[in-house]
Order: structure tokens, then C-alpha cells, then sequence
């Protein structure tokens, strides 16, 4: 029996009428009782849009231009916000992205989910204690009784997680709606918390519909999956048979481009950008990054057809029915066999500096004897999760901590503002590393300046040169970063570094702000570079997959010590330490599960 | 300029940015141009037309000197206008420097001098002004720096405030890993981030310092006579208010309108940038 359902739904921003720009268009789904959808997509995709949807939410400035979500019946688009508070989060449940803002910081635990219970249940005060403390030992929480006395900032991220699926439960919901649940969390939490929403559902017989970008986590958690690109669903179908065959080209791309540990070379990027709702065609959207593209492809949006029973593609020349992974893999450029240090770290150790009340600052995690040595155009990724002092070791390098001893030579460097020069440290999220008022040339400008003293017609053209080396053109020049994509910001980014004409870049997470299919150009880009500029490359990351595709070595990091230091592939292959066995296990359980399981076997 | 212009017509195109904006440009072309439109002499006294009600020869009808009250209304506005508009360079010039060089340091320094501001803004500052005036007689030279320090106090917070959002984010950080000068990363990374806020701030500044300059002068500690001045022209009438409400009306309602237009327009402008207007209420 369907629980839930989405009719032809369209949802756009502002004006009825021709001038309305869809954000969803056309989408209809269903989700049977005790079933689970994933919903996948790039952000701007409109998955979150469509979620919202499902709670019967429509987000300020949008509008619906047709269709209906209904919830065992009820309409849910059609209602003022008072005749659906009993719905939602009773029968119809939401976890949130980030549960640790979406919890009130003055609210005790207990208090959070008392609340969900004496709104849907008409238990007693004393039942709903009892019942606290028995959903948060389901959802397998430590020591549940003293727990919900505490306040959100005492818990962790993956217990905080937990406490919001506890007080989604507390209704007793027949959906639950999942977005993004795992994404902020370490491989390991993720891991846990997968194996708990499995484990619930199993329990309960309850539906689940669950948006992320992750397709490891839909791969994990569901059993149909629906692909959205541009705000209309591409291919839907099994998760495994979607994952495994995909149809369509778009989806067929994106599985390439997620970084496996089973296969050690650089996943492939899908060229350009998603188009932003302003922009998307009225064909097939898609379009201008296909290379199946055909005729009729413009005009009239694909329909979306079943070409095998119960797995549905958009598009009208689908790729064939062969397995994902058989793609060729993309090319890699071999390093150069020659071993000139750049960059010696010999017993560093960063610890906690003693805050006084006058200056409560920010703690970085302790490091300690951390040795290593980077070699020209060699990447060495720096595996650990959050916690393991792993930003923290770029950050020293970069001169931000000072060390607590130990030293950080840097062989191409004399004296501090050459060393300054000689090591670049690229942030993780481009949106907050480039001046939003600053144009593109004047970001590049800014390193051109400092180290070399160089005049406006200079500044111009090496300008052009490095956004050239980063893969852009040079009309970006006079662009403002809010006008770029994100992973366009990321490329400025690393031209920005790049124009310092450094010795070793310093790449902290670099890709985890961004979508899957552009993290994989990122990766390349990065490749590339090491390779043809002869740049050594500190790639800090917190996904082992995505080093091992990327790095020549890899080294773990784990409590701010160094326990283990290899060739990647000796690493992903037979890792020695018993913690990177568990972070190599995760990953590949993820993988495992994501495409090679369900049709292979 | 390239501030100011595209923001403008799209405050404009709000019908209360527009009337703000008209309400200002009306009492600026007023004051620029009174000297040479007013029919009689502003300090004349003239015995015979003591508190006549408003007629062809004195529009705004004469106070309880005999002076026209016209007259006297129309240039009445420059002299706070002039007052203000240095005290507000003032204050936004210092209270912007050290709000960003506070917010850049962090740490004691931050710490320290903040305090140092909580305890200054706690003093009435009214107080402060009359024992200054006390001391050194009113005068218009040491107005100005008294109330530029007074009114950049509050600028403080604010532009510490606007500076802190953006110290914390990584292009900040990325300057000083390049090892740009503190210098460079205020004026290059921080100013044009900022200078949104501090443009609408130092536009609200202008309008309560306005109406500081006009509360002196009615407690007779501001603009000193012969000149005439709003808060003066109200002081001096408010003991006939009932029998000549004449001379009482005009000065109240341009007064008022000016303080009205500038805060329409500033809102409207603000709206314009995109921006929340912090420290709506003023201090007094």
C-alpha cells in the first residue's frame, strides 16, 4: 500500500505564468509501506526542495505550479500549517541534516524528545521518562538515563545524530524522512548510524525516504533509488540495478566519479557544471555535458520510460546495459622517478596552548612526533577523521600554530617570507577562502603582488597564465566569486596558490565542500599539477578512498600520531595497524555495498 | 561612488526611499540656498511686530522679539547641519579604525579596550558635554570633537562587530598565511567587506548627532545666538507656545521632517545593500 505519494509535483521560484523558473519539475513518486527511496542528486538538483515537499513544506519564495504530495491520503500541499502539526513529526517524521543546530542549545536532551512525545502520544508524565530513555537505548546510546539530563553541546556529532533519530521515532512515524543523515559525520560514525537506521527499519516496518549526495549511503540505506539532475529524475529504479547498470548518462558518469578503494586510480570527473535553475533547457538538461547527445534531444524534456520493468531512465539514446565499474579508467601520469626532498617534518609536535579568560581562543588537536618528508611532485594524502589533528599538522606547516617542537624544514626555502611563498595552503571551503568582494584577478593579483612586487600589466596576464593552469578561462578574470560554482571557486582558489609559484601545496580537504562528479575534476586538476609542475602535494583528507586514488603514499593520523606510512596501494591493500584495518574495513563495506553486491551475486 | 549610485535608484524605487530621499534633497536645496531667499534679517528685532500671527510680510508670522520667524526658520537648520555632518566624519573615522584594529588583534588587546568602551558608554554623555561646555564656553570647534568622540563610541561595537564576521573566515586566515602586512589584510580584506554597515551607520549618525546638536542648543549649550537654530527657536518660544503657536510649529516640523527623511532614506538604502541596520535606538 502506497504511504506516500508525489503526483506530477512542480515547485518554482516566484511568478506563475511562462516566467516561472522550476526548481522541481513533473516529479512523481511513490513509497509503499515498510519501503525505502533514496533520492540522489547534485546540490541545486532540487532534492532538498522535494523532501520538503513531502512534509508539506514549501520554502519562502517558491511556489507550486501543479501536482500534489499526499500522505496516506491526506494532501499535504492543500492544508494550512495547524491541520498538519499532528502529522508532522507524529506519522510523518523528519530527521534533519545537521542535527547539531537543528537541537535548541538551552534544551536538555530529554527535553527534545519529551516534546515530539507529548505532542503524538498521550502518555503520562512519567510513561514518557520511561519511554525516553527506551528510544534512546534504541537508537544504542550509552548510559540513556543520565543522558537526557544533557544539554546538545555535551554530545558528539554522531550522538547528537542519534538523539535526532530518537525523537523522530517518538511519534512512532510510518515514514521516516531522512536528509542528508550521515553527511559531517566520520566514515566510522557514518558507518554506525547506517547500520542503526537498517536496524530500526527492519524493526518497525517503516517507510524511509532518505536525500543525499552520497551514493555509498542510499546504496546502503535503500532499496529503490531515484537520480535528480536539474530538478526532474533521470533514472529510478532498484538501487542496486541503478548503481550497478546505470542507464542514463548523467547517472552512468556520476557513479564513475566517486573514488573507490577497489580500484587505485583517479575516478573520472563529468565535464562542466549543473546548470542553476535560471539556466536549465527546455530539453533535455543534461545536454550540454552529453556525449550521447542526439537530435532529439533538444525541445521537449525526456520522458521518463521504463526500459526494463520497474527501472526507469529519461533519456532518449540510454547507455548500454553494462557494468558501471567496467569503464576505463582515467588516465594517470607516472611521477618522476627522481627524489628531491622539498619539505622535512621531523618530530613535530603542535599541543593545546593554555587559554586564559582574557583570550578563550580555539584549541587545535594536540600532534605529536610527527615525521615525515614530501618529495618533489609527490602527493601524500593525510588520512584520519575529525579530531586527528590532521588540519591541524597543515595549519602548522603554514605557520598559523607554532609548534611545541620538533622542526618543519622547507628545502627550497631561506628564511620565513620565502617559506611563506614556498608553502600553500588551500582551504577546504572556497566559499569563505575568497573575498566575496574581490574579483578573480584581484584574488590572483593579491600573491603576485606580495612575492614578486608585480605592476597592474603583469598582475594581468600571469593572472590569465595561472587561472590557465587551474583550467579557467580567462574570462573568469573579471568575475566575483559568488558568480563562479563552487568548483570553479575551488579552481581560483588553487590559482591563487599557484601564482605564489610554490614548492608544496597544502590541500586541506579541498574537495569535501564540493559535489561528487566536481571533486573528481579537482582531483585531477591537483593530479596534474604535481605531475607536470614538479608541485609536492599535502592532501589532507578525511576520505581514504579518494587518497588512495589520488596519493602516492598515504600516511594515517590517528590522536595526533602518525600510525601508518606507505604506498597506497600497500596501505588499501594490507594495512598493518589496527586502526587503519578498521578505516580501510569501513571504506570498503561502504564500496562494497554501493555497487558490486546485489547484481554479481 | 560605485557604492552609492546603483544602491540609490534602488532606493528609490521605494516609495518610502523616495519620499526619504526627497525630504533630505528638499532640506539641503533649503539650506543652501536660504541666505539668498530670506525676505528679512534674521537678528533684526523689530519692536513694533512683536508676536504677529503669519501674514504676507511674515509668512511664519514673528517671535516675541519681533524677528521673522520665516527667516529665521529657513537658515535655522545650517548650522547643526554643518555641526553634524563634521561630528559624524569624526566619529566614523575613529570609531571604525578601532573597531577593526580591535577585532583584527583579538585577544587582551580586544578584550581590554572593550571594557574600556562599555564603561565610557555607561557615562551620560549629555553630562559630559555640559561640563565640557561649562569649562570652555559653547562653541561650534569644540563641539564637534566631543561629540565625534561620544557618537564613535557606539560605531565601535559596530564595526568590531561587522569586522569579527569576517576575521574568522579563511580569506582572512589565507592573508595572513601569504604574509600580508595587518595593514594591507584591514584595508584590502576587511574594508570593502564592511564599509556597507559603516556607510549606513555613519548616514544614522549623522541624524542623531542632528538631534544632539538640537538638544544643546534648546538646553542653550549648542548653536550660541545670533545664529539661529531649530532647538533654540523652540527653547526660546516653548514659554508662549499656546498664545503664538507659530513660533513654535515651524522650527518642530523641520526638525522633525529632516530627521524623518534621513531615517527613510537610510532604511530604504540599507534595504537596497542588503544589509540589517544595527543600534537602531540612539543613545540620550
Amino acid at each position: 500500500m502506497t504511504v506516500l505519494a508525489i503526483d506530477s509535483l512542480s515547485i518554482a521560484v516566484a511568478a506563475h505564468g511562462p516566467d516561472a523558473l522550476p526548481v522541481i519539475d513533473g516529479i512523481s513518486l511513490k513509497v509503499a509501506e515498510g519501503e525505502s527511496l533514496g533520492i540522489a542528486g547534485e546540490s541545486g538538483s532540487g532534492k532538498s526542495t522535494l523532501l520538503l515537499a513531502m512534509m508539506g513544506l514549501i520554502q519562502d519564495g517558491l511556489h507550486r505550479t501543479g501536482g500534489k504530495a499526499s500522505f496516506a491520503g491526506v494532501s499535504l500541499l492543500d492544508r494550512d500549517d495547524g491541520e498538519l502539526t499532528s502529522l508532522r513529526g507524529g506519522k510523518l517524521a523528519m530527521v534533519p541534516q545537521n542535527a547539531g543546530t537543528a537541537l535548541t542549545p538551552s534544551f536538555r536532551i530529554g527535553q527534545h524528545i519529551d516534546e515530539a512525545l507529548r505532542l503524538h502520544t498521550g502518555l503520562a508524565a512519567v510513561a514518557r521518562t520511561r519511554r525516553i530513555v527506551e528510544l534512546l537505548r534504541q537508537v544504542r546510546l550509552p548510559d540513556p538515563a543520565s543522558l537526557l539530563k544533557r544539554y546538545p553541546h555535551q554530545l558528539s556529532g554522531g550522538q547528537l545524530q542519534r538523539v535526532a533519530i530518537a525523537m523522530a521515532l517518538a511519534g512512532e512515524p510510518q515514514v521516516l524522512l531522512l536528509d542528508e543523515p550521515t553527511s559531517g559525520l566520520d566514515v566510522m560514525t557514518q558507518q554506525r548510524i547506517i547500520e542503526l537506521l537498517g536496524e530500526i527499519r527492519s524493526q518497525r516496518a517503516m517507510a524511509a525516504v532518505c536525500v543525499s549526495h552520497d551514493l555509498g549511503v542510499l546504496a546502503q540505506l535503500c532499496d529503490k533509488l531515484a537520480v535528480m539532475y536539474a530538478g526532474r529524475i533521470v533514472e529510478f529504479g532498484e538501487a542496486g540495478r541503478v548503481l550497478a547498470e546505470p542507464r542514463h548518462p548523467y547517472v552512468k558518469a556520476l557513479v564513475a566519479s566517486v573514488p573507490r578503494l577497489s580500484s587505485i586510480s583517479l575516478p573520472r570527473p563529468i565535464g562542466g557544471a549543473a546548470p542553476g535553475v535560471p539556466e536549465r533547457l527546455s530539453g533535455c538538461s543534461f545536454l550540454p555535458r552529453c556525449s550521447r547527445a542526439g537530435s532529439g534531444c533538444s525541445g521537449q524534456p525526456p520522458p521518463l520510460q521504463a526500459l526494463q520493468p520497474g527501472h526507469l531512465v529519461a533519456c532518449r539514446y540510454p547507455e548500454a546495459a553494462t557494468h558501471a565499474a567496467t569503464s576505463s579508467p582515467a588516465p594517470v601520469i607516472a611521477r618522476p622517478a627522481a627524489e628531491v626532498p622539498v619539505l622535512r617534518l621531523e618530530n613535530v609536535s603542535v599541543s593545546y596552548r593554555r587559554s586564559s579568560w582574557l583570550s578563550p581562543r580555539q584549541q587545535p588537536p594536540a600532534v605529536s612526533g610527527l615525521s615525515l618528508t614530501l618529495m618533489q611532485s609527490e602527493i601524500l594524502a593525510l588520512v584520519g577523521e575529525s579530531g586527528s589533528g590532521k588540519s591541524t599538522v597543515l595549519r602548522a606547516i603554514a605557520g598559523l600554530w607554532p609548534l611545541a617542537g620538533g622542526s618543519i624544514t622547507c628545502s627550497t626555502a631561506a628564511g620565513e617570507r620565502e617559506r611563506r611563498r614556498a608553502v600553500q595552503l588551500i582551504f577546504q571551503n572556497p566559499d569563505s577562502s575568497l573575498n566575496p568582494r574581490h574579483t578573480v584577478e584581484e584574488i590572483i593579483a593579491q600573491p603576485l603582488r606580495l612575492y614578486f612586487g608585480m605592476g597592474r600589466a603583469e598582475i594581468r596576464a600571469a593572472a590569465c597564465h595561472y587561472l590557465a593552469s587551474a583550467e579557467l578561462d580567462p574570462r573568469y578574470l573579471t568575475r566575483y566569486p559568488a558568480q563562479l560554482s563552487g568548483g570553479e571557486r575551488q579552481r581560483v582558489a588553487i590559482a591563487r596558490a599557484l601564482a605564489a609559484k610554490p614548492s608544496t601545496l597544502l590541500c586541506d580537504e579541498i574537495t569535501s565542500a564540493l559535489d561528487v562528479s566536481v571533486q573528481a575534476a579537482i582531483l585531477h586538476l591537483i593530479h596534474d599539477l604535481s605531475r607536470s609542475q614538479g608541485v609536492a602535494v599535502l592532501f589532507v583528507t578525511h576520505n581514504i578512498a579518494a587518497a588512495a586514488a589520488l596519493a602516492d603514499r598515504i600516511g594515517v593520523l590517528h590522536e595526533g600520531q602518525l600510525v601508518e606510512l606507505g604506498p597506497s596501494a600497500t596501505i588499501c591493500a594490507s594495512p598493518q595497524d589496527s586502526y587503519t584495518k578498521s578505516l580501510v574495513g569501513y571504506s570498503q563495506l561502504s564500496a562494497k555495498r554501493t555497487t558490486f553486491s546485489r547484481i554479481g551475486g | 561612488m560605485t557604492l552609492l549610485f546603483p544602491t540609490l535608484t534602488a532606493a528609490l524605487r521605494q516609495p518610502s526611499g523616495a519620499a526619504g530621499l526627497a525630504l533630505v534633497a528638499l532640506h539641503l536645496l533649503i539650506a543652501l540656498a536660504a541666505p539668498f531667499i530670506i525676505p528679512h534679517d534674521v537678528a533684526a528685532q523689530n519692536s513694533a511686530a512683536i508676536l504677529q500671527p503669519p501674514s504676507l510680510i511674515h509668512p511664519f508670522g514673528t517671535d516675541r522679539l519681533g524677528r521673522d520667524v520665516f527667516s529665521r526658520t529657513l537658515l535655522g537648520g545650517r548650522e547643526a547641519m554643518l555641526i553634524s555632518t563634521l561630528s559624524a566624519i569624526c566619529a566614523m573615522v575613529w570609531g571604525s579604525i578601532t573597531g577593526i584594529v580591535v577585532a583584527l588583534a583579538g585577544g587582551r588587546l580586544d578584550s581590554a579596550v572593550m571594557r574600556v568602551v562599555d564603561a565610557m558608554v555607561a557615562i551620560p554623555w549629555i553630562l559630559l558635554v555640559m561640563l565640557f561646555v561649562a569649562a570652555l564656553g559653547s562653541s561650534t570647534a569644540a563641539l564637534i570633537p566631543l561629540l565625534g568622540f561620544s557618537y564613535g563610541l557606539s560605531v565601535i561595537y559596530l564595526a568590531r562587530s561587522a569586522a569579527l564576521d569576517f576575521v574568522a573566515r579563511d580569506f582572512v586566515l589565507a592573508a595572513q598565511v601569504r604574509g600580508e602586512s595587518r595593514w594591507t589584510i584591514a584595508v584590502k580584506e576587511l574594508l570593502p567587506n564592511i564599509r556597507d554597515s559603516l556607510a549606513v551607520q555613519g548616514a544614522m549618525q549623522w541624524s542623531w548627532i542632528f538631534l544632539a546638536v538640537s538638544s544643546l542648543s534648546f538646553l542653550g549649550m549648542g548653536v550660541a545666538p545670533p545664529t539661529p537654530d531649530w532647538g533654540q527657536m523652540i527653547a526660546d518660544a516653548r514659554g508662549i507656545m499656546r498664545t503664538a503657536p507659530w513660533t513654535v510649529v515651524w522650527p518642530m516640523v523641520f526638525l522633525s521632517s529632516l530627521i524623518i527623511g534621513v531615517n527613510l532614506a537610510v532604511d530604504a538604502w540599507a534595504k537596497a545593500l542588503g544589509i540589517e541596520r544595527l543600534g537602531r535606538t540612539p543613545q540620550a
